[in-house]
């Protein structure tokens, strides 16, 4: 990628962010609400937020260190981000889960014990189970989500003589909807159901989960969905017949209390 | 090798709420206890980062570890039933304050209708009432009225908030603090069930409406309503959990010796009593046995079963002939025929609430109603609930929405603060063949086996979540929504989807030995030494939470450990 190229990509990303802060009004006297600012300010658990001016705070945002790969290739990471976008695309209400670091999220998962299963059952033989009796297959997710990537480019050059990543949007659905339904070849006797139904969950986990698990970026996960995140106490908010709308603030809030 | 430790008065598996009431009543009463835990020690102090809905809910943080032992499930008795693998439908706990750490508060007593069931519904209906595969369907073995002080007792003890229902066995004493606060939607709820001619009640909760200072001289803060309950421990102890209630009393005391990370593989025995226990350290691997007068099992639903049946006591139960009675009376909770509701243009505070923050309606629970006309006994509650919506456990969308891609993506924000539920809690009552044994193949990591569950709804459970399902639309309808989605119907259980984890029965109590596993005090009739703490001791369940009765049972187990040190033999005549 040119040095152009890179900028131009910024550019295209902090417009959306800047379309969607604007639809949803999250602004305060005129500065925008990164996440970093925002949380450092709503530190104390008010609701209301003071700002004092912070200059070029939006010409450089500052680099993110938990945004880099601990597990996946570069191109694996680039199949998931494209992946992950079409199971909750970029819309009107603002970034998708490829803006919002769910495939650095997956990343992660996927190298940590969670990916390696550790807290599962895994003695004993893995039969073929009933619908009712749960997944018995012996793979490991982060295997499988491997194992499903490759899938989804074997899949997509079959039907679109391109890489899944290369596919028009409508393309991607139609292939990650072949998968859904378990259509799709996968590893051994591994259902393309079983990844993809891994991939939805760890997409939305990945939009949603606290910022700090490398997804969710800037809080705007929570912020399309007017969730606060975490706070200590809402007996006001509750009895209220309005709604009403609190900044989101992250576990990072509570560091030092 | 196993270190064998001095003998003790009395040894506890299990730190949760049954563990932590009998070994707070015990050592109060001047009697040494070991309390054996499996998991860690916990305080408020663990939850400085609860509010993580990944780690908690998600990662099962306070949860067993199933690579070290899971439940084996199967749908039919000629089936094969297969390990649960990972969390889905059923959250076991670990850890001192057991279940009794991340449930979420809703604090009910059972009906007088419960405790005699059987001998109600035949006065009423006939015993064509009772079909056939419902045989084991039986009164407790003693009544409600019997049942209210221990009732009255764990009330005080946690602080249960609440208001006296009509409809309800009686009170001696209202509860000792006030209901929670009333939401929005609450109201909504109680406007269109009162319009309806119902009698809406706030419902009982031990997420505290105030600062309580309990009997025992225990102090805690109100309920904040941050909506971190279920799988969650409560940072300011407003939620009523062993760990901060009956644990430290009994630590205070002197006389508990808490063992954490210690896992019981089996009782040892000796004629009809045991011996002690072996344990386990979880850390180092270290086998130790703990002799002990009297042995109280007292883990969960599925340990206490899997116990009793790797350690040879008690007769095991046969679904083919419905003899013996350790695994017998499986029962779990039917929770279909809900509506959900969604609205256009209104928003609520969905990201507050408390786990037990709701109102329900009493009028088709258990008895309450008329049976003759239909095809079922016992019933549900009727409720709305407000635990606070989590954005990756939540994502209500209307029916038909895919649960991926754009569409889901713009309902499930659009709809994400404007829905709530009209929903029900159903009885679950024993079926022949609906059991607890211990698989034939699959082995814990210590080479025993695993519990084996034998489970699917029943006729009862379809015909009354049907039945449900018209009145939850019905007050839907009345409360008034741009969409309402109405559950008629009962799907088969799905040990990886269903959403409860209510589970009860095993290890149940009667009046005859010949079809309870225990006497009213929790005392084995085959092994008069042992007392079997629980849920695992209820005949059948009823249309509520577990905590409360389960509560109430184990202070009046404690009543009868005291009793048996004293005088010894069985407590009860069969």
């Amino acid at each position: 990628m040119s040095e152009q190229e890179k900028k131009d990509s910024v550019l295209d990303k902090r417009s959306s962010r800047r379309t969607f802060i604007k639809n949803s009004g999250l602004t305060v006297g005129g500065v925008v609400l990164g996440g970093a600012l925002g949380s450092l300010l709503i530190k104390d658990d008010q609701s209301t937020i003071t700002t004092t001016e912070t200059p070029n705070h939006a010409a450089t945002p500052t680099a993110n260190p938990n945004v880099a790969l601990m597990f996946f290739t570069p191109n694996q990471y680039q199949v998931t981000q494209a992946a992950v976008e079409r199971i909750f695309p970029e819309d009107a209400n603002g970034p998708g889960a490829k803006e919002l670091n769910a495939a650095i999220y997956i990343d992660h998962q996927l190298a940590s014990p969670w990916g390696s299963n550790v807290k599962d059952y895994r003695l004993g033989a893995f039969y073929k189970a009933e619908e009712n009796q749960g997944a018995q297959t012996k793979i490991l997710r982060k295997d499988l989500f491997l194992a499903g990537l490759d899938s989804l480019n074997r899949y997509s050059n079959e039907q679109f003589e391109a890489d899944f990543k290369e596919l028009e949007a409508t393309q991607q659905d139609e292939v990650l909807l072949a998968f859904s339904e378990g259509k799709v070849e996968l590893y051994g006797k591994v259902s393309s159901s079983q990844f993809f139904s891994l991939l939805r969950t760890l997409t939305i986990e990945g939009v949603y989960a606290d910022p700090m698990y490398g997804g969710n970026n800037e809080m705007l996960g929570w912020s399309m969905r007017k969730y606060p995140g975490s706070r200590m106490q809402y007996v006001a908010e509750i009895q209220d017949e309005k709604f009403i709308e609190l900044k989101p603030q992250s576990l990072n809030s509570h560091m030092g209390h | 090798m196993v270190t064998k430790l001095p003998k003790v008065p009395v040894v506890v598996v299990g730190m949760g709420w049954a563990g932590g009431i009998v070994s707070a009543e015990l050592t109060k009463a001047g009697i040494s206890v070991v309390g054996l835990e499996r998991g860690k020690d916990r305080t408020t102090a663990d939850y400085t980062m609860g509010h993580d809905e990944l780690r908690y809910q998600h990662r099962q943080e306070l949860m067993q570890d199933l690579s070290k032992e899971t439940i084996t499930y199967r749908n039919t008795v000629s089936g094969k039933a297969l390990p649960m693998r990972h969390y889905g439908t059923f959250i076991v706990g670990d850890g001192v304050g057991g279940a009794g750490s991340h449930w979420n508060g809703q604090t009910y007593r059972f009906l007088p209708y419960d405790f005699e069931i059987r001998t109600k519904t035949i006065e009423r209906y006939g015993i064509e009432k009772i079909p056939a595969w419902m045989e084991g369907l039986n009164d407790w073995g003693l009544t409600y009225d019997e049942m209210e002080p221990y009732y009255d007792t764990f009330e005080k003890m946690a602080g249960i908030s609440g208001e006296t229902v009509e409809l309800w066995g009686k009170r001696t004493n209202p509860y000792p603090t006030p209901p929670l606060l009333k939401t929005p939607l609450m109201k909504e709820f109680e406007k269109a069930a009162t319009s309806l001619g119902y009698k809406p009640f706030v419902i009982p909760a031990a997420n505290l409406s105030e600062a309580y200072t309990n009997p025992d001289g225990i102090s805690r803060a109100a309920c904040q309503y941050c909506a971190y309950c279920e799988n969650f421990g409560c940072e300011y102890g407003a939620k009523g959990d062993p760990a901060v209630t009956v644990i430290p009393v009994a630590k205070q005391t002197g006389k508990l010796e808490l063992r954490t990370h210690s896992n019981v593989l089996e009782l040892t025995k000796d004629g009809g009593k045991a011996n002690g226990v072996i344990y386990v350290d979880m850390l180092t691997g270290e086998k130790f046995e703990q002799p002990a007068d009297v042995v109280v099992v007292a883990s969960y639903v599925f340990n206490n079963a899997r116990l009793l049946l790797n350690s040879g006591i008690g007769t095991p139960y046969d679904p083919i002939t419905g003899k013996g009675t350790i695994g017998k009376n499986y029962c779990y909770q039917v929770t279909s025929g809900g509506s959900q509701l969604f609205f256009e243009d209104r928003e609520f505070n969905l990201y507050g609430g408390a786990g037990a923050l709701g109102i329900e309606i009493a009028e088709y629970m258990g008895d309450n109603f008329d049976h003759a006309e239909v095809d079922f006994i016992h019933g549900a509650g009727i409720r709305s609930t407000q635990y606070g919506d989590r954005p990756i456990a939540v994502n209500r969308v209307p029916a038909g929405t895919p649960n991926w891609g754009a569409e889901f993506k713009e309902k499930s924000i659009k709809y994400a603060n404007s829905n709530f539920p009209v929903k029900t809690q159903g009885a679950s009552l024993p079926h022949k063949e609906n059991y607890l044994d211990l698989d034939p193949e699959f082995k814990d990591e210590f080479g025993y086996p695993l519990l084996r569950m034998t489970y699917e709804y029943t006729d009862n459970d379809r015909a009354m979540g049907k039945y449900m399902s018209s009145i939850t639309r019905k007050i839907a309808e009345e409360i008034g929504a741009d969409i309402i989605d109405t559950n008629e119907e009962q799907a088969p259980f799905n040990v990886n989807k269903d959403s409860n984890t209510h589970n009860t029965g095993g290890v149940i109590m009667g009046a005859d030995p010949e079809t309870s596993a225990l006497n009213t005090y929790l005392q084995m009739w085959e092994a008069e030494n042992v007392f079997v703490l629980g849920a695992s001791a209820f005949p059948h369940n009823s249309c509520f939470n577990p905590t409360g009765t389960l509560g109430a049972l184990s202070y009046r187990a404690a009543e009868g450990i005291q009793k048996y040190l004293k005088e010894g033999g069985i407590l009860v005549k069969a």
